[in-house]
């Protein structure tokens, strides 16, 4: 563990955290307001990251930057309108389903569109490189470029909803629905704009995620279990929680995914002998590298066990 | 009326003595806010106690906390002796208290018949049992037929709950709040929003299946409260100021007071 | 003081109950036997009837997987509960199963071919009891992702522990090592009716299970939550209860997959995409009746070996299929067989003849539109390599005419017009004939 490895590691981790929490965000908005929890969530992600592929080709990755997610929005608007909001009626199981059904659904129809393999969305020119150099390891400028646009959206987010006046309404009916509907909003055409904006969230996050780790239509599945895992961990329908458990998840996993700790070095470096014969050797021998992708699983299997409400929950079920 | 014997034990006879539903010092806040702010009270067993008070007093509020749907931020209640304060509502339910709720609360997609059954399959001992077929619970089958009649919907036996008209599934909810033969009823507006002549046939229900058991009914209908009720308990402003006859309460000033404001209380005093 | 004893009762209530006619049984027995005799003789006349290898491979796995979709509606259609990872506790079952039978083979265990499905549902009843603790602590939404959670874990636990999960290349067995009154389960037909005993016999057990005390107050903790726990019963453990029963009826059909196909690998059997197809259609086939999971077997086996030899569009139609069944019948096949019936009994399924002959031939229309634009761009992003025409209903578009792409679209746009206009006349129909009948109900009744 060395001072280089660890601050490298945590800016990575960092980083994908960020990344990791402007998905969450969009789905504890959505899941706050309307009690749906968007199963499709991490599809418009990926489609953001294709749209993106596709414009950047024809207009360039900055204007696509801005694109891209207002088209990612859109799509989710109207699914929201001519999908969803007719089976509001039944209740949260079948919204979850309708909303399963649609990743289903856009998975196909990105493949069908673009193919099975990798595309290969490439990172434009400005962000190609490293944007400092750390102890002679470089912390590339896509990384921070994904710090930096998840920050101010973070903050664009927060002005939004507490500065201005249909942020006003969005916290009222987020509390209330009938009531602000009773003083003359239209809380419908307030839900399609908190799922389209909820959705262009996720399709910015493809947008700059998208060339700075891979696009493929595997990404959506890969990141969504992390995410929903994110949004338990950190209290359902808590931002703050969704931040924290975000940074928290991408944190670790950065760092367990570069560490070949295991149980038995550990136990040898401390004297104790142990190989194949030793009660316990295939959980012994694990590193840490091979538990990672278990690492956030684990996590919330011990938040349920020991501090079910989430680490910051508000929202009850 | 029932056919089947209800066996007391002995440890129970014993507190027999003791108030069938006692509250001590209640206290109970929702962040800053304290909305039960000491309440008092000891029911005797077999007493009718309606329980009246201003809006937003807080009579609702400690329904939840004596059925255990909320935990008091301090204070005891006492079922029998007991302590409940801080148990599970289906602990509670199990020690012989049981409630209805002002919005009902039924099973929507079963039969009247299915709700009845299930009301009553704990109180039999029949638990979580998957060993033996419901069609073959003689005497669960026969309280939910009794049940049924008691509240009158024996016509609409296979009706789902959900299709009942709104007096049918207040009665539903009243069967289903007695049927596990609880000794502790807690009414919660049983009447609201129904029209005059159902108010008064539901009054008829309410005292027929209640009896011999200690009842206490949040009602804002006097009609009702003056024709139901023993006792009658005023909670204002989170606490009980009063607790007596009816006849008493009428004429208690404090309660005058948080009703009709104190200039008028004053002059009725000074009338007198 | 609440408990009511039952000391002298039952004879007496039971002599009252006869008088008054309350054994209301005799009628109902016979229609119950007549169904689940024609169920039984279906399993047995089936492979007779489709005698082909192929119709034998799909019997065999509709049987085990009628098995796993009932298990998995015990959550979802009677409990209310949805789970995104059964398929962790068929999984697992499957893999117990194997290293059993791999066991026996070697000698170590003797275990009978027959009860080799009874170790996969110990199996799956033990990591239900193990993990449902956990799981069903919360509800709802929540539940729905702590299961998706614990499926993701346990998949990917498999790289981790090669020697129980396989690797790659997972477990292999061979079930032909023990012998059972002459059979030794070599031959497909064998191995089909060893399943199609278990599919009955485990169907029953299921069915008589929604007639039980915990039964019951399952679907009152699916119909309301919270009033179970004022009647006395504790919800979270209905809910476990219920759980560990769902995952041993899940153990036996992973255990019944493990003997047919005689290898899993963890890649496809713990996946969250397999526990994905089990809702999918479990609740295509209907959750809201016993028999839907058993269409949504059948769906589920015709749709992923007959559907996709015929187009490698097939998930795509699948998720549309399911969409449009979320959004338009929420209770699956079985609740419009089941509507379609009772407008039948009250005698008015004629006057919704034309309509359906309406949208039948509308959807055609559409579909055929859909379709052929489907398989054109499929063929152009998949086949390019083998020329521009796509072979489509006999036969072939060519992808490279714009003339093509036109006909198509219009005949696309043309259906969907036409099946609008035919569904809003369908449902106006619809809504009369439901207010007749509501009608007779209610003079039924006064």
């Amino acid at each position: 563990m060395t001072p280089e490895f660890f601050t490298i590691s945590m800016l990575n981790g960092v980083s994908y955290g960020l990344l990791l929490f402007m998905l969450s965000s969009g789905l504890t908005l959505i899941f706050s307001m309307m009690g749906v929890l968007n199963f499709a969530h991490t599809s418009f992600y990926m489609l953001g990251a294709y749209f993106a592929y596709t414009f950047s080709g024809i207009i360039g990755f900055w204007p696509a930057l801005f694109l891209c997610p207002v088209l990612v929005g859109v799509l989710g608007a109207l699914f929201e309108r001519y999908s969803l909001r007719r089976v509001h009626k039944y209740g949260h199981v079948p919204e979850l389903l309708v909303t399963f059904g649609l990743s289903y659904l856009i998975l196909e129809v990105v493949q069908l569109v673009w193919g099975r393999g990798t595309v290969p969305y490439a990172l434009p020119s400005a962000l190609q490189g490293p944007l400092f150099t750390l102890y002679g390891t470089q912390f590339p400028k896509s990384r921070s470029f994904v710090m930096l646009v998840a920050l101010l959206m973070l903050v664009a987010v927060w002005l939004l909803l507490t500065r201005t006046r249909i942020g006003l309404v969005i916290q009222a009916a987020l509390k209330n629905p009938e009531m602000v509907e009773a003083l003359g909003h239209n809380v419908p055409r307030v839900f399609m704009l908190v799922f389209g904006g909820g959705c262009a969230l996720a399709g910015l996050a493809g947008v700059i995620g998208g060339n700075t780790y891979v696009t493929e239509p595997a990404m959506a599945a890969s990141v969504g279990s992390i995410i929903f895992v994110v949004v338990v961990v950190g209290g359902m329908g808590s931002l703050a929680g969704a931040f924290v458990a975000s940074l928290l998840i991408g944190v670790v996993q950065t760092f367990a995914v570069a560490l070949d700790w295991s149980l038995a070095g550990l136990f040898t470096s401390m004297g104790h002998q142990v190989n194949e014969s030793t009660f316990g050797w295939p959980v012994l021998r694990l590193t840490l590298s091979q538990v990672a992708p278990i690492l956030p699983y684990l996590f919330l299997v011990l938040i349920l066990i020991f501090r079910p409400k989430g680490l910051l929950g508000t929202r009850g079920d | 009326m029932s056919s089947i014997a209800i066996h007391q034990p002995a440890a129970l006879a014993v507190q027999q003595s003791a108030h069938a539903l006692e509250l001590r010092d209640l206290r109970k806040s929702f962040g800053k806010t304290e909305i039960i702010r000491g309440a008092n009270l000891a029911v005797n067993a077999g007493e009718r106690v309606a329980i009246i008070g201003p809006n937003g007093a807080g009579k609702s509020t400690l329904f939840n906390l004596i059925s255990g749907r909320f935990e008091p931020s301090s204070g005891e209640v006492l079922l029998h002796g007991q302590r409940i304060d801080g148990k599970k509502p289906f602990e509670i339910n199990r020690m012989g208290l049981s409630r209805s709720f002002q919005i009902t609360n039924i099973f929507p997609k079963l039969s009247v018949f299915e709700n009845l059954r299930c009301s009553v399959l704990w109180s039999l001992g029949y638990r979580y049992s998957f060993w033996r077929f419901l069609s073959n619970l003689h005497d669960a089958n026969e309280r939910a037929n009794e049940l049924m009649e008691m509240i009158g919907l024996h016509r609409k036996r296979d009706t789902l709950a959900v299709n009942l008209t709104y007096a049918e599934q207040r009665a539903l909810e009243i069967g289903i709040t007695i049927g596990g033969g609880a000794s502790v009823i807690l009414l919660d507006e049983p009447t609201a929003g129904m029209s005059n002549s159902e108010t008064a046939h539901f009054i008829q229900l309410i005292k027929k299946v209640t009896e011999g058991k200690t009842l206490l009914t949040v009602e804002h209908d006097m009609g009702v409260v003056f024709g139901l009720a023993d006792k009658i308990a005023v909670v204002v402003y989170g606490e009980v100021i009063a607790y007596d006859t009816p006849e008493a309460v009428r004429a208690n000033a404090r309660v005058q007071e948080a009703y009709l404001g104190s200039s008028v209380a004053d002059q009725q005093a000074g009338a007198h | 003081m609440s408990s009511i004893a039952k000391t002298s009762m039952n004879s007496s209530a039971a002599d009252k109950a006869r008088s008054q006619g309350h054994y209301r049984f005799k009628p109902l027995n016979i229609g119950r036997i007549l169904v689940w005799g024609l169920f039984a003789l279906a399993l047995v006349v089936a492979p007779l009837i489709f005698t082909s290898s192929l119709a034998l491979t799909m019997l065999s796995q509709i049987g085990y997987l009628i098995i796993i979709c009932l298990s998995y509606n015990i959550l979802l259609g009677q409990g209310g509960m949805l789970s995104f990872g059964h398929a962790v506790y068929t999984g697992l079952g499957s893999f117990l199963a194997i290293h059993a039978m791999n066991k026996a083979a070697a000698g170590e265990m003797a275990i009978p071919l027959v009860l080799i499905p009874v170790v996969g549902g110990l199996a799956g009843m033990f990591f239900a009891a193990l993990f449902g603790y956990v799981t069903t602590k919360k509800s709802g939404t929540t539940f729905a992702m702590i299961t998706m959670g614990l499926g993701e874990l346990v998949a990917s636990m498999a790289l981790m522990f090669p020697e129980f999960f396989g690797g790659e290349g997972g477990i292999t067995t061979d079930r032909v090592y023990s012998k059972f009154f002459g059979l030794d389960f070599g031959s497909g037909l064998q191995v089909y009716y060893l399943i199609a005993v278990y599919c009955f016999v485990c169907t029953a057990a299921m069915f008589a299970f929604t007639g039980t005390p915990l039964g019951r107050m399952l679907n009152a903790v699916r119909d309301n939550p919270e009033r179970v726990e004022f009647v006395g019963y504790n919800t979270q453990r209905v809910r476990y209860f219920a759980f560990i029963i769902a995952g041993f009826f899940a153990g036996i059909g992973g255990g019944l997959t493990a003997i047919n196909f005689e290898i899993i690998t963890a890649m496809d059997s713990v996946s969250v995409v397999r526990s994905g197809g089990y809702l999918l259609f479990t609740f295509l086939g209907g959750a809201t009746f016993f028999f839907g999971p058993i269409i949504g077997a059948v769906l589920l086996v015709l749709a992923s070996v007959l559907l996709s030899e015929l187009t490698k569009a097939w998930l795509l139609y699948l998720g549309l299929v399911f969409l449009l069944m979320v959004m338009y019948a929420p209770g699956g096949v079985a609740s419009l067989i089941m509507m379609n019936l009772r407008v039948a009994k009250f005698g008015h399924f004629k006057r919704l003849l034309m309509p359906y002959l309406g949208i039948l031939a509308a959807g055609i229309v559409t579909v055929i539109g859909a379709a052929s634009l489907i398989e054109m761009i499929y063929h152009m992003q998949l086949n390019a390599a083998l020329g521009p025409k796509v072979p489509f209903m006999g036969t072939e578009l060519d992808t490279s005419a714009a003339a093509t792409w036109t006909v198509a679209i219009v005949v696309f746009v043309v259906g969907l017009g036409l099946l609008e206009g035919v569904r809003r006349l369908t449902a106006r129909r619809w809504g009369r004939i439901q207010e007749a009948i509501e009608e007779s109900i209610k003079k039924g009744e006064g």
